[in-house]
């Protein structure tokens, strides 16, 4: 018989060593995930990576159509969902108080920021690619542009909602516009974080291939035309990662390992900023 | 309970209430603030000082559910008038805060913000308008060679004198100090307490403070309130040497409060 | 007043702010637009496979393009089944690691650990499918007759870990849905087990309770509401993933009692069959399965979202 107070010590014991064990579960699978790109990947990246379009089967080429497709149609996505979620971020931060737009737009929200992303891609199928008659990818850049959207919306409005009352009325009280109090002082207070939040968003739809897989869909060749399928590193990962051949799958190993460097070299970058927003204040 | 006689008064407030949604914050307040000088309102925390001071700037109206009623007439105008113009109303009744409230721009920006609303300055102009209100302040010594620099990068008595630089920049009638020293060291303090006495050559001044001496330092007036209401108004020296009322003694001489 | 006010410039910014208000107040109602048009286009969408199959849809786990039947058994018993998995066993890994990071770690160690698990919610979802196809599942196809040995035979669930040893299959897929949502839920956890005044904290140390007990009697009770909150976001991501479980779900419209089997998902199926779906039908009946799909995790989301908003409200009354 172990008194009470050793089996209290016991039970505290095994389960701070289970807490442990899950740390370590966690940072397990980061560390093998990583490694397997590294060892599948790395030998990838050579100049013609960047060089070269996406091959035909069975033939050796690179990834330049689907990189310069990716970039082409993030960015259009940025532009038109950073916009869209500042603005929206800031009514529901600066003249959410009254009325019934500003809670429903914040719930609504916070869904479409969990919304699964396939859904986006089914939405802009059937509101732009079947009356357009073909994918295309302007249908891809709004796909992406959506989830851009609600990530900006709630960074901008949490942002805004830190810069304290007091500054908005210290504006206020010099006779200032309730435009310019926000666009010159409660905006640009919260510049690092709105940024950190785009990054953040960038990085996001840059790995989504799902809404991608109906809207954009892919392209062989080099394309400039943002009205004709457009090739893109998700999808061609998707396609040559599950295709028999050996050169689309090593290219796809590449284009994986390409694109979480990516991704996570973009989330650091946002990490690193908002630290030294938060230290300089 | 208000028998000192103003003689020439910037604000007159009649029968003035004020509500926190249904809280009556404000208890019909009469009261006049005379023209250059400093009249100072004190009390315990929730007596209503401060929402006596937002109330000259309407700056209540950022809040739903805040409303006043009654009159307050600054030069012959009732400013609680729906029709009067908000912008104007504050370029008019500046303001400084408990704690610093520097812009994210840089130091030179921080005054110009105010007087670019209203005014369209030369450059020249405009670089003179800013070593005025700085040297109002008592700042201009400080900051004469790192105007660019962000107005954050100051230190906390230095951000104030700052801000008060920034209110009087656009040139307004009355300033409304709302317990300015609170957040301040001693030697700040004492900054802002010289540049108050300073400042009432040209501009009515009102100030929220909870620090009696502070109040018996500044302020030619002083009114005591308590629960929303207005107990009692008068000389500075008088209030505090020879208050009418007891509420008023007992709080003065720390018995209450 | 003395100073003289330029009228038409105090008019101008009456003008600005309206319209400033105004577009916020536009695009705010845009996003709101937004929600409302996805859930319309995919109603108008799926009404012909609605028109023809009715409710039955829900409860048939026939899928023939060829005979155009349809029916979304086998997708959503799929769906909810990884997701399932997926939770079973990413609370307790995520509570492991909130622990961890909020009473164990050393200072120094907290940053460099919350950016880890950061980083594994940062890694795109096509990436865990790849690695999960040609890495994991591989590797996990030596260890499933491990587990038919030992819990095929047992009661009630044995039935469940029969089958060839294949990698992929429904366990698979719930399992890589365990490491994607770990990040989430833990991250949602360390953030409440955060708001845990010290002050109640340190009052139960004084009595001498362990860090076990402090956290299994005094923080979980505390911040439970928190807790379901994180979990029930978790859940919303892991009924939606689509790119990881395609790779390793095994694409079978079968229903099998087993989870070593292959199966479908909802979001596999679209992913795998809608730009090859030619007909009315077929299509209609794939975007009934998205709209299935996002009904289940708007009706998720929405309890994340009130639960954890009831925290919020509860700890504004504390402070």
């Amino acid at each position: 018989m172990i008194s009470l107070y050793t089996r209290r010590r016991l039970v505290n014991g095994l389960n701070l060593t289970l807490s442990l064990f899950t740390m370590v579960f966690g940072l397990f699978w980061l560390g093998w995930i990583l490694w397997t790109l590294l060892a599948h990947g790395l030998h990838g990246l050579v100049p013609s990576l960047f060089t070269q379009m996406t091959p035909p089967p069975g033939s050796s080429g690179g990834l330049l159509n689907a990189i310069a497709g990716s970039f082409a149609m993030t960015m259009v996505a940025t532009l038109i969902g950073t916009p869209v979620g500042i603005l929206a971020g800031t009514y529901l931060a600066e003249f959410g108080q009254r009325g019934w737009l500003a809670p429903t737009t914040r719930f609504i929200n916070d869904i479409l920021l969990s919304a699964p992303s396939i859904v986006i891609g089914l939405f802009i199928y059937e509101i732009y690619v079947i009356s357009m008659g073909h994918f295309s990818g302007w249908a891809g850049s709004f796909a992406l542009a959506l989830i851009v959207i609600p990530v900006v919306v709630r960074t901008t409005e949490n942002m805004l909602r830190l810069v304290p009352n007091s500054l908005r009325e210290a504006a206020a009280a010099l006779g200032s516009p309730q435009w310019k109090v926000v666009m010159l002082v409660t905006l640009r207070a919260s510049t690092t974080g709105i940024l950190t939040g785009i990054l953040l968003a960038v990085a996001r739809i840059s790995g989504e291939t799902a809404p991608l897989l109906f809207t954009a869909l892919n392209n062989q060749f080099w394309s400039n035309n943002m009205n004709q399928p457009m090739a893109n590193l998700p999808v061609v990962i998707f396609q040559f990662a599950m295709s028999p051949y050996e050169d689309w799958q090593n290219l796809a190993w590449a284009g994986a390992l390409l694109i979480t460097i990516g991704v996570l070299g973009l989330n650091i970058l946002a990490r690193v900023l908002f630290r030294q927003k938060a230290q300089s204040h | 309970m208000n028998d000192t006689i103003i003689t020439n008064p910037k604000i007159i407030i009649k029968d003035l209430s004020f509500y926190y949604g249904s809280y009556h914050a404000l208890k019909s307040i009469n009261l006049s603030i005379p023209e250059k000088k400093v009249t100072a309102f004190i009390g315990p925390s929730g007596c209503g000082k401060s929402t006596l001071l937002r109330t000259f700037n309407r700056m209540y109206e950022l809040y739903p559910k805040q409303r006043a009623q009654g009159e307050i007439i600054l030069d012959g105008e009732n400013i609680l008038d729906s029709k009067q113009d908000l912008n104007k109303l504050r370029s008019l009744v500046g303001m400084v805060f408990q704690k610093p409230t520097p812009f994210p721009m840089s130091i030179y920006d921080n005054i110009t913000f105010g007087v670019k609303l209203y005014e369209s300055l030369s450059k020249r102009d405009m670089a003179d308008r800013v070593e005025w209100a700085l040297r109002k302040a008592a700042l201009w010594d400080e900051v004469k060679d790192k105007l660019k620099q962000n107005g954050t990068s100051l230190s906390g008595g230095q951000q104030q004198r700052l801000c008060i630089a920034r209110a009087i920049a656009v040139k307004p009638e009355v300033v409304l100090l709302d317990e300015p020293a609170s957040a301040l060291d001693p030697i700040s303090t004492a900054h802002i307490e010289e540049l108050i006495h300073e400042l009432k050559k040209d501009y009515t001044i009102v100030i929220v403070t909870h620090n009696m001496q502070q109040a018996a330092r500044v302020s030619d007036y002083t009114a005591y309130m308590y629960l929303g209401e207005l107990i009692e108004f008068g000389d500075t020296d008088k209030i505090f040497t020879t208050p009418k009322k007891t509420a008023t003694e007992d709080y003065i001489t720390g018995k209450f409060g | 007043m003395s100073r003289i006010f330029p009228d038409a410039r105090l008019k101008r910014q009456h003008l600005l702010d309206l319209v400033f208000r105004n577009t916020t107040w536009l695009f705010a109602f845009i996003v709101f637009v937004i929600l409302a048009a996805i859930v319309a286009s995919l109603v108008i969408g799926s009404m012909p496979a609605i028109k023809a199959f009715g409710f039955g849809f829900l409860f048939s786990s026939e899928w023939n393009p060829v005979t155009k039947q349809f029916g979304a058994l086998v997708p959503i018993v799929g769906t909810l089944a990884t997701s399932i998995i997926a939770l079973l066993i990413g609370i307790p890994a995520s509570f492991g690691i909130a622990l961890f990071i909020t009473e164990l770690s050393p200072r120094w160690l907290k940053r460099p650990l919350g950016i880890a698990v950061e980083l594994l919610a940062g890694i795109p979802s096509i990436i865990y499918g790849m690695w999960g196809l040609f890495v994991f599942a591989p590797r996990f196809a030596e260890i499933e007759p491990w587990l038919t040995e030992h819990l095929g035979n047992v009661a009630l669930i044995g039935p469940l870990f029969q089958g060839p040893p294949m990698g992929i299959g429904m366990l698979t897929a719930g399992l890589i849905l365990a490491i994607m949502v770990i990040p989430f839920i833990a991250s949602v956890m360390r953030d409440v087990f955060e708001i845990v005044p010290p002050l109640l904290k340190e009052s139960a140390y004084g009595l001498g309770a362990t860090t076990w007990e402090v956290v299994w009697n005094i923080v979980l009770p505390y911040t439970k509401i928190g807790v379901v909150g994180g979990i029930m976001l978790g859940l919303g991501r892991a009924l939606g993933e689509t790119m990881a479980v395609t790779f390793v779900i095994g694409n079978a419209h079968e229903l099998s009692g087993s989870l070593l089997m292959p199966g479908n998902s909802i979001s596999s199926a679209l992913a795998n069959e809608f730009t090859e779906a030619v007909g009315g039908l077929y299509t209609s009946a794939l975007i009934e399965l998205g709209l299935i799909l996002f009904l289940i995790t708007f009706i998720v989301l929405s309890l994340s979202k009130l639960l954890l908003k009831q925290l919020g409200k509860r700890e504004g009354q504390q402070t």
